[in-house]
């Protein structure tokens, strides 16, 4: 107590630990749990609602869940609850889908390459970024060549046919690219939209225009079969470039509403200053009305990310299997059939964990580039 | 306005130009020069086309794209497999993106005659059936009314319930699936009383589901599906060789040539004149056709015959558990009865 009585000068009191009463796990469910009476009855609700379904859905989840055998006999002989032993009997499947046995280290390499290709272009602290924004740059090329092979100098790589592409390194090469080349060619096309010249603004509305007015699964289904039909034969023409190039293009047209959203959003002074300072129209861009609007729309522009990967699934309707599509193919083996709800759980954590990370990435994003104008 | 119509005249006439070169060579010289041979499967049917964990698409139906590609290009694994759903399989093949379709299709007339399509010969004699909760105490289809059934969207099937339906005049509830295997997701998650589609699949379908034995198959086929794979029409070089093919194995089992022996029959003519001309030891029907005389002996050493292709994939002892049936042999009671290699 001798401490209580110490005087201080005024304003150098040290903080008091609060009240105990008001801090702990008590103080905390009874402010957030039971506050009122209506919290009261729906923590209640919710309570009983978790009672009744956590301990079946653990259980059919986790501890009597099956995780190896042969067949659906052994997993069912073995225990009650789901069998993960098909989705490990086929997760290689799900992974590199039918891409050849012995090729396959050129995926994991891939996947190595693109985890360092982003840390550069996620992250701005680390060291030598400008060499690593570099190499992100050329890193679709390189995995373009690693994935499909081919003659690059003296390198040579067996070529693997895209067909055989499938499962999570599909999705991954869609999406990727489509990320990748979607956000430039949006910026590119929401400039033009804006732009003074007719011709470049008539294009750039017509093209946005005509993508949205048509569902991204008529253009996937127009480039794997109309388009053999125009094309002269024997022309060779790989259908996955098709695909990248309509996800792409249909990518690009929303990513530029999205930006155009955000250029709308800068004070007309701002470009006007830049025209002050004698900047020219690209670097004015650049340097001043580009970086704000592109902040601003960071949650539109990761949203049309999502919606891209998600999109990924489409591709089951051109003969391509991306992880939904092999699970829904594995169904089919005569030993595994009728374990949908294994398959489509994976799927969905599989598509979870992309989404969410990329959702947490933005908000990570938006916190470090807050400068105080958020309303 | 002179530089657009230029451009037009310019585009028209390159469009012209493409489409006027399109379908000119022959698909065999095609599917020679590409050393491939793209074949038109399912996304997933157990026991006639699915991946195994491997990512080596197998079944009944997969046999026979090996098969043609075996007898055209003398190398079974030379197949790309496009897999398709119910609704875009023909598109894809009169698109020219798939050169030949085995994906358990029923030949209809206007199937052959209005999408412009050749089928080969029937590889399997199916016909339509329930499969309906034991609970709700329905024992024949005509019971079914009110009932709401699950049903895969462009097919045969579609079209036989509603004819089915419309001539016993009950009323029921189509809920429209996109592939067999959700419409079995949607069967056993009780959104719909019964699943119908071709017999072939319901045993496997039954067999598979959490308890068996409280669901039945009704006893009424309420179609004839005779399934078959198909080409496009206007190559009939092309559809005589897939026709072959078929007949081939066929005639194979008939003959007793099977994956064990063919090598040995094959190796100098015997004295059964019907086996020396499938095999090529006499006359010459490969060249008839624009192969070589080999070419059945490369179908049955990398297939079987039809019996062996049937027992791996959907015969008794798999865990599809067909019986042959309809598809037996004429000689064995039923109804598959392959025209002669002579």
């Amino acid at each position: 107590m001798a401490s209580n009585e110490k005087s201080y000068a005024p304003g150098q009191h040290p903080d008091l630990p609060a009240p105990t009463n008001l801090v702990g796990p008590i103080a905390w469910i009874r402010g957030n749990l039971l506050s009122s009476p209506t919290n009261i009855v729906l923590t209640a609700l919710a309570a009983w609602f978790l009672y009744t379904i956590l301990p079946s859905t653990l259980n059919w989840l986790f501890f009597d869940a099956v995780f190896t055998g042969e067949d659906r006999n052994a997993c069912r002989a073995a225990g009650e609850g789901a069998c993960w032993a098909f989705i490990g009997e086929r997760f290689k499947l799900f992974t590199y889908g039918f891409y050849p046995l012995e090729q396959r280290w050129r995926v994991n390499l891939s996947f190595v390459l693109l985890c360092l290709a982003m840390v550069p272009v996620l992250f701005d602290k680390v060291p030598y970024r400008q060499y690593g924004l570099y190499y992100a740059m050329a890193f679709p090329f390189i995995a373009g060549w690693l994935l499909v092979g081919g003659n690059i100098l003296v390198l040579e790589l067996p070529i693997v046919p895209t067909d055989k592409f499938g499962g999570i390194m599909l999705t991954l090469v869609i999406g990727v690219t489509g990320i990748a080349f979607s956000l430039p060619l949006g910026i590119l096309l929401a400039l033009g939209r804006s732009s003074r010249l007719p011709l470049i603004r008539i294009f750039c509305i017509g093209f946005i225009e005509f993508i949205r007015g048509v569902p991204l699964i008529t253009l996937l289904f127009v480039a794997s079969t109309m388009l053999s039909y125009f094309l002269p034969p024997g022309t060779k023409f790989d259908l996955l470039l098709r695909v990248l190039i309509m996800v792409t293009l249909f990518a690009s047209a929303y990513m530029a509403e999205v930006i155009r959203g955000g250029l709308q959003a800068i004070p007309n002074g701002q470009i006007e200053a830049g025209d002050a300072l004698g900047l020219k129209y690209w670097p004015a861009m650049r340097l001043i009305v580009l970086p704000q609007a592109l902040k601003i729309s960071i949650p539109g522009i990761v949203n049309t990310f999502i919606g891209l990967y998600k999109d990924t699934t489409l591709v089951i309707i051109i003969g391509l299997l991306d992880p939904l599509g092999i699970g829904r193919a594995s169904l089919s083996d005569p030993k595994w059939t009728g374990l949908s709800n294994e398959v489509y759980l994976f799927v969905a954590l599989f598509f979870f964990i992309s989404c969410f990370a990329m959702s947490r990435y933005s908000l990570y994003l938006e916190g470090k580039l807050e400068t105080g104008h958020k309303r | 306005m002179k530089v657009v119509k230029t451009a037009a005249i310019a585009a028209t006439l390159s469009l012209t130009a493409a489409l006027s070169l399109g379908a000119q060579a022959s698909t065999l010289q095609d599917v020679q020069a590409r050393g491939e041979l793209n074949c038109v499967v399912t996304t997933g049917v157990a026991g006639f086309a699915a991946p195994d964990e491997n990512g080596r698409w197998e079944g009944f139906d997969v046999d026979l794209c090996r098969a043609v590609a075996a007898a055209v290009l003398g190398d079974a694994e030379k197949v790309k497999f496009i897999p398709t759903s119910a609704k875009t399989r023909f598109t894809i093949l009169n698109s020219g993106e798939g050169d030949i379709l085995f994906r358990n299709t029923t030949e209809t007339m206007s199937r052959d005659v209005d999408l412009k399509l050749t089928f080969l010969p029937v590889n399997y004699y199916d016909g339509q059936g329930f499969l309906i909760r034991k609970e709700l105490g329905i024992t024949s289809a005509k019971d079914l009314d009110g009932a709401s059934i699950c049903i895969q969207t462009g097919t045969t099937t579609e079209l036989n319930l509603a004819d089915f339906f419309r001539t016993t005049g009950i009323s029921y509830e189509p809920v429209a699936v996109e592939t067999n295997e959700e419409g079995i997701t949607n069967y056993s998650a009780n959104r719909c009383d019964a699943y119908t589609t071709d017999a072939s699949a319901l045993a496997s379908i039954r067999a598979a589901l959490e308890d068996p034995s409280a669901h039945i198959i009704l006893p009424e086929i309420i179609s004839k599906e005779p399934l078959g794979g198909a080409v496009r029409q206007g190559d009939d070089q092309w559809a005589d060789i897939g026709k072959w093919v078929v007949n081939a194995m066929i005639n194979a089992e008939e003959l007793g040539v099977t994956q064990a022996n063919v090598a040995k029959l094959a190796s100098k003519a015997g004295n059964n004149p019907s086996i020396n001309r499938l095999l090529g030891t006499e006359s010459n029907m490969g060249e008839m056709v624009g192969l070589d005389n080999a070419w059945a002996v490369r179908v049955i050493a990398a297939i079987g015959n039809y019996g062996e292709s049937f027992d791996r994939h959907i015969g008794p002892n798999t865990p599809i558990g067909l019986s042959r049936g309809l598809n037996a042999l004429w000689k064995d009671g039923g109804i598959l009865y392959a025209a002669p290699i002579r």
